[in-house]
């Protein structure tokens, strides 16, 4: 069975390096829009990145990128950009050239090559430095022009390891809106970080990895009830903190229901949010408490990813 | 299958091709690779590899500004084709340099951590062996051919009139035509030879020596075994015979003699054969540099 054009498909995907494992049983698929790989440093993300580009050959299963694999080379670059972790550039090259002649690979003529060239430069913010040598880059350019090469022929499957890594905030913002509006033309970016917040603002869904293994994975939401059996934390900004406190406790499905430090709200961890829900606004409507806020409290994925892997998700 | 349905639809397969977009690609690939192994302060040992004999053959000239006896003509010829020719560009020259030029080519990037770069593009990986491979052989080619065609001028221009003679009038044209043919024939035979080895292993300079040996050793082989080397197949189209005494026999023991037009297909045929087994091992490859 082909698996789904419009799809990035890992079917059952294991890489070992000798004996040491890469990932073990990758199993997903994914539609257009955002996605971020999540895990600490050897989780597996750049394996998993790797194996989708081809860089690396899995030792079991398939990858298919929109019903295409690495075996047919041509097809897949065309519709692939990837933006890699390897700090490394041809010797003396300029950050135009180093976007130009991969364009020339693609098939693309002289004119055609130098007008993608100068769009992505001018993308990615590097206009200005084109001509410089790669070699007197910042941390920070060097980075954005591996993206500008990445994105220079407009692939429908971006792929960036670490893409915000060395970035100041200003790029990092303009990268994020970049990533965004890829997105938003209906096509697939695929993101690794660390830098959970970042990830959480931006991902229309997330793959958790840990030691190898996708932990989770879909929308965080979706990712939050697959560990239902964990408490869920609701903060509830009230008037009437104690009397919501009171109530909540007669719910079982309650663990712990904390009156915060200003007295103006409760924090409760509940297994059964929707009861919880059904609680709160019978006190609302019955007048006993007027509710300013209610929000989840650690329904971004660090939270997630402490209850799964007992880990922060950050660099190990 | 029979066997003409098989023809019909490897003929078909071929057409299907986009045999244009291989040649851009090729020629970017090649323009790209002359650039990075012939504009290079790390090529420096090569262009020194190939224009040691020229530059003592000048030295040679300088402080020797009388025309030598013609009489001793025949000697110089001999002394080209067996200690500057045979024995140092063939051997050595050519050797050395195709070693460091063709395993550079994608061990290098990989060394580099630049070879991710290469398979990120629409290109197929056997067009990738083929550019680089060609940008080799441009290298190493321009490099002593050049140096080849200045050690025969400045050998006969020692002679004056007589030697304008010998190379205008005389065989010495025939002669620079066949020690360029060889020179072209050595740099795309070894080339190919090391640019195999370096997807074959990670040090290619062990494999290199073992080649090296072998090469040499090669005159006193069986006649299967000769056909292997590259030698074999040069030697057969060196212009100048040379004594079968003396230190340049190694040179000249010819097991089963061929025709220059067997030897220059059969080297081709080498080539293409050794390039086609690098096709299939740049498959094997993966980017994993902290591996390497």
């Amino acid at each position: 069975m082909t698996p789904g054009s419009r799809q990035i498909v890992f079917e059952n995907v294991s890489k070992f390096y000798g004996e040491v494992l890469g990932v073990n049983k990758v199993n997903f698929s994914l539609d257009p829009g955002i996605t971020s790989l999540v895990g600490p440093n050897g989780s597996g993300k750049t394996t998993l990145m790797n194996l989708l580009t081809g860089l690396i050959k899995p030792s079991r299963g398939a990858i298919y990128v929109l019903g295409l694999t690495t075996h047919q080379p041509i097809e897949f670059f065309r519709q692939v950009g990837y933006c890699t972790q390897f700090d490394s550039f041809p010797p003396g090259t300029n950050g135009y050239d180093f976007i130009y002649w991969p364009l020339r690979l693609h098939g693309f003529g002289h004119d055609q090559a130098a007008k993608l060239t100068n769009e992505a430069l001018e993308r990615a913010g590097m206009a200005q430095v084109a001509r410089r040598k790669v070699a007197g880059y910042s941390k920070g350019m060097r980075q954005r022009i591996r993206l500008a090469q990445a994105i220079a022929h407009h692939p429908s499957v971006l792929v960036l390891d670490e893409p915000l890594n060395g970035l100041d905030p200003m790029a990092r913002a303009e990268s994020i809106a970049l990533f965004q509006a890829i997105a938003k033309q209906g096509m697939h970016v695929l993101i690794s970080s660390h830098i959970l917040e970042e990830v959480d603002r931006i991902s229309d869904r997330v793959v958790l990895m840990s030691s190898g293994y996708v932990v989770a994975e879909g929308q965080i939401k979706e990712v939050r009830r697959e560990v239902r059996d964990h408490p869920i934390q609701i903060l509830v900004r009230c008037s009437n903190a104690a009397k919501l406190a009171s109530a909540a406790f007669e719910l079982d499905h309650v663990v712990e229901a904390k009156i915060l430090n200003d007295g103006q709200g409760v924090l409760v961890r509940t297994r059964d949010a929707e009861q919880f829900y059904l609680l709160l606004n019978k006190i609302v409507s019955g007048g006993l408490v007027e509710v300013d806020a209610v929000a989840p409290a650690d329904d971004d994925v660090n939270s997630i990813y402490q209850y799964l892997i007992g880990s922060d998700g950050g660099p190990a | 299958m029979s066997i003409q349905e098989s023809i019909t639809r490897a003929q078909t397969a071929l057409k299907e091709q986009p045999w244009r977009l291989f040649a851009g690609q090729i020629s970017v690939l090649v323009r790209n690779g002359v650039r990075r192994n012939l504009f290079t302060r790390r090529r420096i040992w090569v262009y020194l590899l190939a224009l040691t004999p020229v530059v003592i053959l000048i030295l040679k000239s300088i402080f020797n500004r009388d025309f030598n006896d013609p009489s001793q003509m025949e000697n110089q010829t001999l002394n080209f084709a067996g200690f500057v020719f045979q024995l140092y560009y063939l051997r050595l020259g050519i050797f050395f340099a195709c070693m460091g030029i063709f395993t550079w080519l994608i061990r290098g990037e990989i060394v580099e951590r630049t070879l991710h770069y290469q398979f990120l593009v629409p290109v197929r990986k056997e067009v990738l062996v083929v550019g680089k491979f060609l940008a080799g052989a441009i290298v190493s080619i321009a490099l002593f051919e050049t140096a080849v065609l200045a050690c025969f001028c400045l050998t006969y221009s020692q002679f004056g009139s007589a030697g304008r003679s010998y190379v205008l009038d005389g065989p010495g044209l025939s002669q620079l035509g066949s020690y360029l043919l060889v020179t072209a024939l050595a740099c795309l035979g070894y080339g190919a030879v090391f640019l195999a080895l370096s997807l074959l292993f990670k040090n290619p300079i062990i494999p290199g020596a073992i080649l090296m040996g072998w090469e040499a050793f090669a005159p006193i082989f069986p006649a299967w075994a000769q056909r292997l080397s590259v030698t074999f197949y040069l030697k057969h189209l060196c212009p100048v015979s040379l004594p079968v005494t003396g230190p340049m026999a190694i040179f000249m023991v010819v097991a089963e003699p061929v025709s220059p037009f067997i030897a220059v297909f059969g080297l081709l045929c080498l080539t293409i054969a050794v390039l086609v087994l690098s096709c299939f091992l740049i498959h094997r490859i993966e980017i994993t540099y902290a591996a390497e």
